[in-house]
């Protein structure tokens, strides 16, 4: 049986997300994130004039491209696409030069002061390449905004949320096909 | 490939590793390893949180006895299997370095912080020392105990079976007391927590000031998501453009203090234009007559000019409302002690609803239900005449249902009642100082004191007051009461010791079980421990407690919970209906229906701006605020201000402010500016739990400004005595203006 290349991608549906950071806190629990550093964060912007106005509050965090500036830039192959086009970091191969950090559109990447590498989100792929587990984001989030999957596999939910609802990605002119998606 | 096998690989290429980095081990069958940061438990424990109120279900992962994570337990009601940022960062409570770690006996003067470390043993004997001295010389009712926690339990029991029944706790008359006594005078039964709304089934949804989303109670908020998703419209009422108004349909930005005004309009649109449930108002309600002849004058063009609110916007959100009941949910909110005239608010909010139909219905308001689990057969109480010592007489604040923790503090000071004082306070889990309007009142009320014991966790404002502190053992390394609440299904959880208490902190049943040894009291202890008590009780009821302490749960059967699913429709008011025209209130004095009273409302005077407060989503007040790994995320607050305002004033973003109320009373701290169009010109806005000036918090001490020392006045709700803090009213003094003038005080100082 001839199996399609898995393509692990994240939808987070703003129109539920409330920004309470949730993701944030059990990334860094989950994946021991040193102190002072975040894989994922939040954004708010607000435009407008009282009383007229909207706001958009964004689950952020590495997009793993599908083009990504990171792995093309890093000297030491360090910087790889993994399991299902996840863009990861060997650390054991970084020299912490912070090409990557230069090149990532994001800012999504940072030096772990403990190791002297850089570190990121890794789409939790020490769950995920597990089976069954999903992103620890995606996990604890109480507002099930964040759907961590296959792209490739139409039975997704993922998939299917792509396919029904409209979205955006960020800084698309950077020509870097991420895979993080926001709903709206 | 088996998830064993996959296990079995990974700690062999572990092996090979090992030692290539921290925590850091690898697995792998691709060309590069996939760090796995092992923070899987060997051990997963499930019990319920404490880092708010909740009571969400949880997993804690323990690893070579250091819990690494704590996750949502899918089994629990509550949390479904989803945290909020709180209860995921509980590592930070019972990992921060600050902790209370010895019990401490104060040494030097009341206030300044300065402790002695001493036994367990002198400490509890110093307590009840104390307590025998102050019952024998003025009566067990001389003491009082403030408690906010579930630990506390305990506590309230081992007062009770020593004779007084003065227990306060600052969540009734500084929270939601006003809307649990709005609620009964209408429904004949309060909301408590967790509040029964259906949310995940409205079709319409109307807060009022509840600003959900960064008030991050767990199940609501996964409800409120789940309401989006299922395109519920959603009307917005606050001053501010919180997360939950920029999720509405419709927000409506009033002006701070006129919300009633508002309501009434929403009621005389739904009654003149024949848009409410007939039906149900027929055949439920009394008082519809009164209730349209009331409202009668309340037009939308007259709340135009009281509330700003254009009067088309009225019109269409009642519509809106009135087109989705029964599935409709006006938000009876949580902390709504706002104005002084909170319950009269609460009971217009519960007439709207009555109005919709929603109480009992599918999308409204469902009756919860609860497991039938018998009490632990102590021996009953001992009796003892009740006194009222929190109000000045019985007959003030009547319909107040709980001890007025603000009563408490006068009841302390001599010459305030004309009868005996307190002599002694036992505080639980609860930091009085930032939690009670007017911490000088407070302040006062405890150096009149003989006697004041704090158990806590923290070494918070109200333990630099204290004269034996007890350090308490942390959520996660303790046993509680079972939980048995009253909810959608029938459930029973358990808090159970995750980890042994670190340092030499004990359980508070632990403590309250010595300490009734030491007052005489041991038959009403009679359990060698907690979890000997639970397992007692859940025999009695036929429930498994190994079972409970493997699942952190046990589910009952689920029963009807609405009207249409044969719920008993069943008011329990003295007329056995919905009471839109309260009797009760008018026999009393007060208006039996909501009125507008436009003096009721203080302005702001010129150049100050109403002082309005409310939550992070990753902080619980000020009991979080020391936590590192949630400060991470939000570290000290902002004051909001209005960007026309900020112009006005020349404050830039970021700029720092001290806080001046109108009252004189300048903030001890100062705080960034946060320049927004989210907030409305006459109020500035604070996330509430900073300023803090316990040196022991020595991450979040002198960070950000505390709203609470701002709040010098307060509008005691005559009902039941529910303190109004939304009426104090502030200005700005500039960082840089404080520090050239100290500057100059210092050159002086130098020159003489």
């Amino acid at each position: 049986m001839s199996r399609i290349r898995k393509r692990y991608g994240m939808a987070v549906d703003t129109r539920t997300c409330v920004g309470c950071s949730a993701c944030v806190i059990a990334c860094k629990t989950e994946n021991g994130v040193a102190d002072g550093f975040c894989r994922d964060w939040i954004t708010t912007s607000t435009t407008g004039a009282f009383p007229d106005l909207t706001m958009t509050i964004q689950s952020e965090r590495c997009h793993h491209c599908e083009d990504a500036p990171c792995v093309g830039v890093c000297p030491t192959g360090a910087s790889h696409y993994g399991p299902g086009g996840t863009v990861l970091v060997n650390q054991t191969k970084c020299t912490g030069c912070k090409a990557c950090i230069a090149a990532c559109p994001y800012g999504a990447r940072f030096v772990d002061p403990r190791t002297g590498a850089v570190d990121k989100c890794t789409f939790c792929v020490h769950r995920t390449e597990r089976g069954g587990a999903t992103t620890a984001c995606q996990d604890v989030c109480p507002t099930e905004s964040i759907v961590f999957g296959d792209l490739n596999d139409p039975t997704s939910a993922i998939a299917q949320l792509i396919a029904k609802r409209e979205r955006y990605t960020l800084l698309p002119e950077a020509g870097t096909r991420p895979k993080l998606f926001y709903l709206t | 490939m088996k998830r064993r096998d996959f296990i079995r690989i990974s700690s062999a290429s572990g092996a090979v590793l090992a030692g290539s980095g921290l925590t850091t081990n690898w697995f792998s069958l691709y060309a590069d390893p996939i760090p796995d940061p092992g923070t899987d438990g060997d051990r997963i424990v499930p019990s319920f949180c404490e880092l708010c109120f909740w009571k969400c279900g949880i997993l804690a992962h323990v690893r070579d006895g250091r819990v690494t994570k704590i996750q949502g337990n899918p089994k629990d009601p509550l949390s479904g299997g989803h945290l909020c940022p709180r209860g995921t960062g509980g590592t930070g409570l019972l990992y921060d370095p600050d902790r209370l770690k010895r019990p401490l006996v104060r040494r030097g003067a009341r206030g300044s912080q300065s402790f002695e470390e001493v036994s367990w043993d002198d400490a509890l004997n110093e307590i009840a020392e104390n307590f025998e001295r102050i019952k024998s010389r003025w009566g067990a009712g001389a003491l009082a105990l403030f408690s906010h926690g579930y630990g506390g339990n305990w506590m309230k029991h081992l007062f009770k079976a020593y004779g007084s029944s003065n227990i306060a706790a600052p969540s009734y008359a500084q929270c939601r007391g006003p809307r649990e006594v709005g609620f009964d005078l209408t429904f004949g039964s309060g909301v408590f927590s967790p509040e029964p709304t259906d949310m995940p089934n409205s079709r319409c949804i109307v807060l009022i000031g509840s600003h959900l989303g960064e008030n991050m109670h767990n199940t609501q908020v996964q409800d409120f998501a789940a309401a989006i998703r299922n395109g519920a419209d959603i009307i917005t009422v606050d001053p501010r453009y919180s997360v939950a108004a920029s999720k509405s349909r419709y927000w409506l930005p009033i002006r701070p203090g006129t919300d009633i005004a508002l309501l009434l309009a929403w009621m005389h649109v739904l009654l003149a234009e024949g848009l409410y449930d007939r039906d149900y108002i027929e055949q439920h309600a009394y008082g519809l007559d009164q209730l349209k002849d009331h409202v009668k004058p309340y037009t939308p063009e007259w709340a135009y000019p009281r509330t700003g609110l254009e009067p088309d916007l009225i019109r269409r959100t009642a519509h809106v409302m009135a087109g989705a009941r029964p599935a409709t949910l006006i938000h009876p909110g949580r902390h709504v002690t706002w104005y002084g005239n909170d319950t009269q608010r609460s009971r217009a909010i519960a007439i709207l609803n009555a109005l919709v139909g929603s109480w009992g219905r599918r999308g409204g308001f469902y009756i919860p239900v609860q497991l039938d689990l018998p009490k632990y057969p102590y021996p009953g109480y001992h009796e003892h005449a009740e006194q009222v010592v929190d109000r000045p007489s019985p007959s003030d604040y009547p319909l107040a249902d709980e001890l007025l923790t603000q009563g408490v503090c006068e009841a302390s000071i001599p010459g305030v009642r004309d009868r005996p004082n307190l002599k002694g306070w036992m505080v639980y889990g609860s930091n009085l100082l930032t939690s009670l309007p007017n911490p000088e009142q407070t302040r006062r009320a405890i150096q009149e004191l003989e006697f004041l014991v704090t158990v806590d966790v923290l070494p918070a404002e109200i333990v630099g007051w204290s004269d034996v502190v007890l350090p308490e053992a942390t959520y996660l390394e303790r046993c509680d009461e079972l939980l048995n609440p009253a909810y959608r299904q029938p459930y029973v959880a358990v808090r159970q010791e995750v980890v042994p208490p670190m340092y030499d902190s004990k359980p508070g049943w632990w403590i309250a079980k010595e300490l009734a040894t030491r007052l005489g009291l041991t038959d009403f202890f009679p359990w060698h421990d907690s979890m000997e008590y639970a397992k007692t009780r859940l025999h009695e009821a036929g429930y498994d407690c190994d079972v409970l302490r493997r699942d952190g749960v046990i589910l009952g059967e689920r029963r009807p919970i609405y009207f249409e699913e044969g719920a008993p429709a069943e008011f329990y008011t003295d007329s056995g209906k919905i009471e839109l025209y309260s009797p009760r209130l008018a026999a009393l004095g007060f208006d039996p229906i909501p009125t507008w009273h436009a003096d009721e409302v203080e302005q702001p005077p010129a150049g100050f701006y109403r002082l309005l407060f409310g939550r992070a989503p990753v902080h619980t007040f000020g009991r979080t605020t020391n936590n590192r790994l949630l400060s991470e995320v939000y570290s000290e607050n902002a004051v909001w201000v209005n960007a026309t305002v900020a112009k006005k004033w020349g404050l830039a973003d970021g700029e720092r402010v001290y806080l001046k109320n109108q009252d004189g009373v300048q903030s001890t701290f100062s705080a960034p500016v946060k320049v927004t169009e989210r907030i409305h010109p006459e109020a500035v806005y604070m996330v509430h739990g900073y300023g803090h000036t316990a040196k022991g918090l020595r991450f979040v001490q002198g960070k950000g400004i505390d709203d609470n020392e701002l709040v010098t006045r307060y509008k005691v709700d005559p009902l039941m005595g529910g303190t109004g803090m939304n009426v104090n009213f502030v200005t700005f003094v500039r960082a840089t203006d404080i520090a050239q003038a100290e500057g100059a005080a210092a050159g002086q100082e130098v020159e003489a």
